[in-house]
C-alpha cells in the first residue's frame, strides 16, 4: 500500500492539509503569460519558486519551459526586490531579448510588499525597457487562492495592460481561454475557423508547449497571442470568457477599459457545455452552424448512445480545478454515469454555488467539497466509505488508484507520467469524444481483466 | 583530451559565453567560467549570488532541505509551514525510493503535509495553525517523528518553528518535533538548505539512541539519496562484502538508524556537497572519521571497497571485497566491451548538482568518451577544487547567515576510532581520509569548467562543442533535446537507474549507448527539408487540381 496511513474514518482537520488537490498562484501567472507570443515570464522572489514552477509545467509538457527569476536572498528579502528586479530586466532584455516581460509576484515578494506597479514604472523611467517592448505584471499571492486564481490575474494583467480601445470596432470577437491544455486551444480555434467566426484568442498556448522538433530550439516559439492582437481586443464587438473563475475575470478587466461586452461560460468539456459554447458563438456572430459542427456532434451522442450500457450508473471519484469540475461532472450526468466524491482545493464560493446547482439538481447525494482541506487525502477517505468504479484526476491519482484498484483517467493539471494532453484536447464535440473513449476504455478494460473465464466477451 | 579530436580553444569560447552580457555581468560571470589546469588548479567564483534576471539552473534553500536531505527518511512527516506550493512541488519529485520490511511500517514518503498558509496566517502570523497542524498530525498518524519546514513568509513574518516545535514536543512525549528555519531566500541556492538540514539532523536526531549496532564493519553511508535504487545497490553489494550499513544519510533511511548512527566506526561520503558538515560534525563529536568515496562506476566502486577494506585494516574483509570485485566485474566487462566501440570518441558535458558533475565523469571514462565541460549547480570551491582551498574560501554575506554548530566532543561517547598516527598511515596509502580532492583534478587539461551555468551559456556550449550527449536536470531536458543532442537528467535519472555500483554501471552504459545512438536523432529532417528533395517539384504528371 502506497497510501497506507490514510483511515477510513473521516476526522475534520483545520490546520493540515494532506496531499493537496491544488498548488500556488505564481504556477498559473507562469504558464498563462506562456500563451503571449515573445513573452519571458519573470517570478518576482526567490530562486526555488521560479525553478519549481518551470519543473512542473515540463514535466507535464516535455517541453522548454523558459523563465527567469529575481533572485532573492536574505538582502533583497529585508530591504525590498526593487534592486533585484530592475536588474533583473536589464538582463533579460539584453540577454534573452524578449518582446515582453511578464512579472508575477512570491509570497516572498508580497509579503514583503514590493509594489510591481511602482518597480516597473520606475523601470520604465529609468530607461531600462527597450523601445517598444513591454514589462506588464501580476500580483499573485500564493496564500490566496489557488495556482487557477494566479493563472487569472496574470490574464487580467494581460488584458488591462494590452487592451486599447481605438473607437473603430473590429468585427472579432476575444475568447479569453480559461486553464485549459494547448491541445485545447487548437481546438477552440478550429472550431471558430469551422464556425467561420473571426477570434482574439487569449492566451494561446498552441505552438509554444507542443511545439515541432526541428533541430533547433527557438526560444520564443511562433505560437501566443501577439502583442497586436492583445492591443485590439478593446476594439473586438465581445468576449466571450471560458471558465467563470480563471477567465471571466480578464473579460470583466476588458469590459472596464474598453467597453466590450462579455459573457461568461464553461469550457466547453462535455455535450451540453459544448452546445452552449457553440450556441452562444452562433448567435454572438450571427453566423449558421454548419453542418460540420452538428454531424460532429452527432457522432458524439451516437457513441454515448451505442455505449451507454457500459456507462451507467458508474460511480466516479474526480479531483481537480473548478473550470474543468463543473463542465467534466454535468458530462458524466449526461453520460448516466454518477459523479460520487469530487473535491478541489481552489476555494471560492460562486465554484461551490454552481456546483451545488448543478448536483441538487441531478445528483443530490454526491460528497463535495472545496476549499481548505478539500484535497486528496479527503477523498481517498471517502473513497474508503463509498467505492467507486473510476477516478479521474491528475497524475497523483495514480496512487489513491494503485491502492484501492480502480481505474484511473488522467485529467487536469499537472498530468506527470503520461503523453497526450498537450495533444489531444478534452474540449468541444471531438475532445468530448476523445474522453468518452476513455472512459470506456478504462472501464471494459477492467470488465475484461476482473472478468471469469466463462464470462469473458469477444465482442462488447 | 584526446588527440584524434579538434575542440575548440577554450579561452575563446569563454569570452563568446560572456560576450553578450551587461559588462558588470560579463564581469562576474567570467569568474566562474574557467579553463581547466589539473596541475595548477585555477579559482572558480562558485557559491555565489545568481545575477538576477539569469535563467538558472538553481533552486532554493527550502528545496535542498526538505527536498534532498530530509526528504528520503521514510518516517518522519514532513510538515511544510507556508502557502501550498512549496509542498506541492516538492511531494515525491526526487524519486526517493524507499523500502519497508513490512505493510505496517511506516513510510509517508508518498503523502505531502502542509499548514497552507492563507493571507490571515501571513497577516496575523501562523504558529497558531502551525501547532494545530502539528497535533492533527500526531493525532492521525503517531509518527515518531515531526518536522517543520519554514519556506519564505514564514521568516518574514517571524513565526518561530522551532518553539512551535518544541512545545509539541514537549505535549507530546513520545514524538520528535523539531524545525528547519530554511526559507527559501537563504543563501544563493539549495546548497544553504543541506547546510541547514545537517544542522537540524545533528542536533535533533543523531545520538538518540545509544544501543551499541552491531556488526564488525559497520559504517553510515552520507550524501547518498536513493534516487533510483542507487542505495539499494549499495547496500546490496555492502551485504555481499560483509559491512553493516548503521545508517544512511538518508536514501532508504528511517529515524532510529539516524538516531543510532553515531554507533558507526566509519563514515563514507557520497555527496560531498550536501553532508560534509555531518562529517565534520560526527567526527567532533563522536571520534567517527569521515573518508570520501565513489560508488558511481564500477571501478570506482572497486576502489571504494578497497578503500574501506583499508580502512577496517581487515584481512578477511580485504579478501572479501576482492572476491566480491572478481565475482561482480566480469559481468560488467561483457557488457562494456560489448557497448565501446559504438561510445568511444564521443563527448560529454556534466552541469548538474554539487557532486554529480565530478563523480558521473567516472561513468562517461568507462564508456571511452570524454567529459570536454563540466560544472556545478550549487557548489562550492572545494568541491571543484579540493577541500585544501577551505582556508582561503571568503564568508561572504550569504554565508555568514547561515548557522555553523559549534561541536564539541562529547564527553562520553567520544572516541576516536582511529588514532592520529593511524590515519596518517591510511592518508599515505591514498584514503581521502576527511579530505576530497574535488572535480579539476580529475578533468583534462583545456577542458572547461562553468559554475552555475545559464541557460544562454549552455545554448552556447551546445552550439560550439556539439557534444554527443548532455546531463543536467528537468528544466534543461527539453531545451537541449530540441538542439538534437541527447539529455540524460542525472537528478532524476529520466525515471531510470539505479546507476550506483557495479549493475547500476551497466544501466548507464546502456542508456548511454541507447542515447547516443537512438536513430531518432537523424529523423529530425523531413526528407522534403534534405539537401536535393523533390519539395513542391513536379515528376512531369499533371496534378494542377491539387492546388486548386
Amino acid at each position: 500500500m502506497l497510501l497506507r496511513h490514510t483511515s477510513k474514518e473521516v476526522k475534520e482537520r483545520e490546520g493540515l492539509t494532506i496531499n493537496p488537490a491544488k498548488t500556488c498562484q505564481p504556477i498559473g501567472a507562469m504558464y498563462a503569460a506562456l500563451g503571449i507570443h515573445g513573452c519571458l515570464p519573470h517570478s518576482h522572489g526567490s530562486q526555488g519558486c521560479c525553478s519549481y514552477h518551470r519543473s512542473t509545467l515540463t514535466r507535464h509538457y516535455k517541453e522548454p519551459v523558459m523563465a527567469a527569476t529575481s533572485s532573492f536572498t536574505e538582502g533583497a528579502s529585508v530591504f525590498g526586490g526593487q534592486a533585484n528586479l530592475l536588474a533583473a530586466i536589464e538582463t533579460i532584455f539584453s540577454v534573452y531579448e524578449p518582446d515582453i516581460i511578464a512579472v508575477h509576484s512570491t509570497c516572498l515578494s508580497e509579503t514583503i510588499g514590493d509594489d510591481l506597479q511602482q518597480i516597473t514604472r520606475k523601470a520604465r523611467d529609468d530607461g531600462k525597457i527597450p523601445e517598444g517592448k513591454h514589462v506588464i505584471f501580476a500580483s499573485t499571492p500564493s496564500f490566496i487562492g489557488s495556482h487557477v486564481t494566479g493563472y487569472s490575474n496574470m490574464l487580467t494583467g494581460i488584458a488591462e495592460q494590452f487592451a486599447v480601445s481605438t473607437g473603430v470596432k473590429k468585427n472579432q470577437i476575444n475568447i479569453v481561454a480559461g486553464w485549459m491544455e494547448p491541445s485545447d486551444m487548437r481546438e477552440i480555434k478550429l472550431l471558430s475557423k469551422k464556425l467561420c467566426v473571426k477570434i482574439v484568442l487569449f492566451p494561446d498556448t498552441s505552438d509554444v508547449l507542443d511545439a515541432p522538433q526541428s533541430g533547433k530550439h527557438v526560444f520564443y516559439p511562433k505560437g501566443g497571442t501577439t502583442v497586436a492582437e492583445l492591443q485590439s481586443t478593446g476594439d473586438s464587438i465581445y468576449s466571450l470568457a471560458l471558465g467563470p473563475i480563471s477567465a471571466e475575470p480578464a473579460a470583466i478587466a476588458l469590459e472596464k477599459k474598453c467597453k466590450v461586452s462579455f459573457e461568461t461560460l464553461d469550457i466547453p468539456i462535455g455535450l451540453t457545455a459544448t452546445d452552449r459554447f457553440i450556441m452562444t458563438m452562433s448567435e454572438v456572430a450571427n453566423v449558421n452552424v454548419p453542418d460540420e459542427i452538428t454531424e460532429e456532434r452527432g457522432r458524439l451522442v451516437d457513441v454515448m448512445a451505442d455505449m451507454e450500457q457500459y456507462l451507467y450508473g458508474k460511480k466516479v471519484a474526480l479531483f481537480g480545478d473548478p473550470d474543468q469540475l463543473l463542465p467534466l461532472t454535468e458530462f458524466l450526468l449526461d453520460l448516466n454515469m454518477k459523479p460520487t466524491h469530487i473535491v478541489s482545493g481552489t476555494p471560492g464560493q460562486r465554484f461551490e454555488k454552481q456546483m451545488r446547482q448543478l448536483l441538487d439538481e441531478r445528483s443530490p447525494e454526491t460528497n463535495f467539497r472545496n476549499g481548505l482541506q478539500a484535497d486528496m487525502f479527503l477523498l481517498h477517505q471517502w473513497m474508503k466509505n463509498d467505492p467507486v468504479d473510476l477516478l479521474i484526476g491528475n497524475t497523483y491519482g495514480k496512487y489513491m488508484a494503485r491502492d484501492e484498484d480502480v481505474p484511473f483517467i488522467r485529467f487536469g493539471f499537472p498530468i506527470l507520467d503520461r503523453i497526450g494532453h498537450s495533444y489531444f484536447p478534452n474540449v468541444g464535440y471531438s475532445g468530448s469524444l476523445r474522453l468518452v473513449e476513455k472512459i470506456l476504455s478504462a472501464i471494459m478494460d477492467r470488465q475484461d481483466r476482473d472478468a471469469l473465464e466463462e464470462k469473458f466477451e469477444l465482442v462488447m | 583530451m584526446e588527440a584524434n579530436k579538434i575542440y575548440p580553444d577554450p579561452s575563446k569560447v569563454r569570452e563568446e559565453l560572456i560576450q553578450r552580457y551587461p559588462s558588470k555581468v560579463a564581469k562576474k560571470r567570467a569568474k566562474s567560467i574557467i579553463v581547466n589546469d589539473p596541475e595548477i588548479i585555477p579559482e572558480v567564483q562558485a557559491n555565489v549570488r545568481t545575477v538576477p534576471g539569469i535563467i538558472t539552473q538553481r533552486g532554493c534553500s527550502y528545496a535542498g532541505c526538505k527536498g534532498v536531505v530530509l526528504g528520503p527518511t521514510r518516517d518522519i512527516v514532513n510538515i511544510v509551514h507556508g502557502p501550498i506550493g512549496c509542498s506541492f512541488y516538492a511531494w515525491l519529485t526526487r524519486r526517493n525510493q524507499t523500502r519497508t520490511e513490512s505493510l505496517m511500517d511506516a513510510n509517508y514518503i508518498p503523502y505531502c503535509f502542509s499548514t497552507d498558509m492563507q493571507e490571515e496566517n501571513v497577516v496575523f502570523g501562523g504558529e497558531k495553525k502551525l501547532k494545530v497542524a502539528i497535533q492533527e498530525a500526531y493525532d492521525l498518524f503517531h509518527p515518531k517523528s515531526i518536522a517543520i519546514f519554514s519556506t519564505c513568509p514564514v521568516g518574514l513574518i517571524g513565526d518561530d518553528v522551532h518553539a512551535a516545535s518544541k512545545e509539541m514536543r514537549e505535549k507530546f512525549g513520545d514524538c520528535n518535533v523539531f524545525g528547519f528555519s530554511c526559507e527559501g531566500y537563504r543563501g544563493v541556492s539549495q546548497s544553504a538548505g543541506h547546510h541547514i538540514a545537517n544542522n537540524g539532523v545533528f542536533k535533533h536526531m543523531v545520538g538518540r539512541n545509544n544501543t551499541p549496532s552491531e556488526g564488525k564493519f559497520k559504517l553510515n553511508l552520507l550524501g547518498e539519496y536513493n534516487i533510483g535504487g542507487d542505495a539499494f545497490e549499495i547496500e546490496r553489494i555492502f551485504d555481499k562484502v560483509g559491512i553493516t550499513l548503521v545508517s544512511s544519510f538518508s536514501g532508504n533511511s528511517t529515524v532510529s538508524q539516524i538516531e543510532n548512527s553515531h554507533t558507526a566506526d566509519l563514515n563514507v561520503i557520497l555527496c560531498h556537497r550536501s553532508i560534509n558538515y555531518m562529517g565534520d560534525m560526527m567526527e567532533t563529536k563522536y571520534g567517527i572519521p569521515w573518508m570520501k568515496v565513489n560508488f558511481v562506476g564500477a571501478e570506482s566502486t572497486a576502489k571504494s571497497l578497497r578503500k574501506i577494506a583499508e580502512y577496517f585494516g581487515d584481512e578477511g574483509l580485504k579478501a572479501k571485497v576482492e572476491e566480491v570485485i572478481a565475482e561482480e566485474m566480469p559481468k560488467v566487462k561483457a557488457i562494456i566491451e560489448e557497448i565501446l566501440p559504438r561510445t568511444t570518441g564521443k563527448t560529454a558535458m556534466l552541469f548538474v548538482g554539487g557532486s554529480r558533475a565530478h563523480h558521473y565523469q567516472d561513468l562517461f571514462s568507462e564508456l571511452g568518451m570524454t567529459t570536454v565541460a563540466a560544472g556545478y549547480e550549487f557548489a562550492h570551491r572545494d568541491d571543484y577544487e579540493g577541500r585544501d582551498v577551505l582556508p582561503k574560501i571568503k564568508v561572504d554575506a550569504d554565508s555568514k547567515n547561515i548557522e555553523e554548530l559549534k561541536v564539541l566532543p562529547d564527553p562520553e561517547l567520544y572516541n576516536p576510532r582511529k588514532t592520529e598516527a593511524e590515519l596518517e598511515a591510511l592518508k599515505e596509502k591514498g584514503l581521502e581520509i576527511n579530505g576530497y580532492s574535488g572535480m579539476m583534478k580529475q578533468m583534462t587539461k583545456k577542458s572547461l569548467v562553468v559554475d552555475d551555468l545559464s541557460h544562454y551559456e549552455s545554448e552556447k556550449l551546445i552550439e560550439i562543442y556539439k557534444p554527443d550527449i548532455f546531463c543536467a536536470g528537468i528544466k534543461e531536458k527539453y531545451v537541449v533535446q530540441k538542439m538534437g543532442i541527447p539529455l540524460k537528467q542525472l537528478h532524476s535519472y529520466d525515471y531510470g537507474g539505479p546507476y550506483t555500483g557495479f549493475e547500476g554501471a551497466v544501466n548507464f552504459y546502456k542508456d548511454i549507448d541507447r542515447m547516443v545512438n537512438n536513430p531518432v536523432w537523424k529523423l529530425i529532417k523531413a526528407p522534403w527539408q534534405k539537401a536535393g528533395a523533390t519539395n513542391g517539384k513536379s515528376k512531369g504528371l499533371k496534378a494542377s487540381y491539387v492546388t486548386q
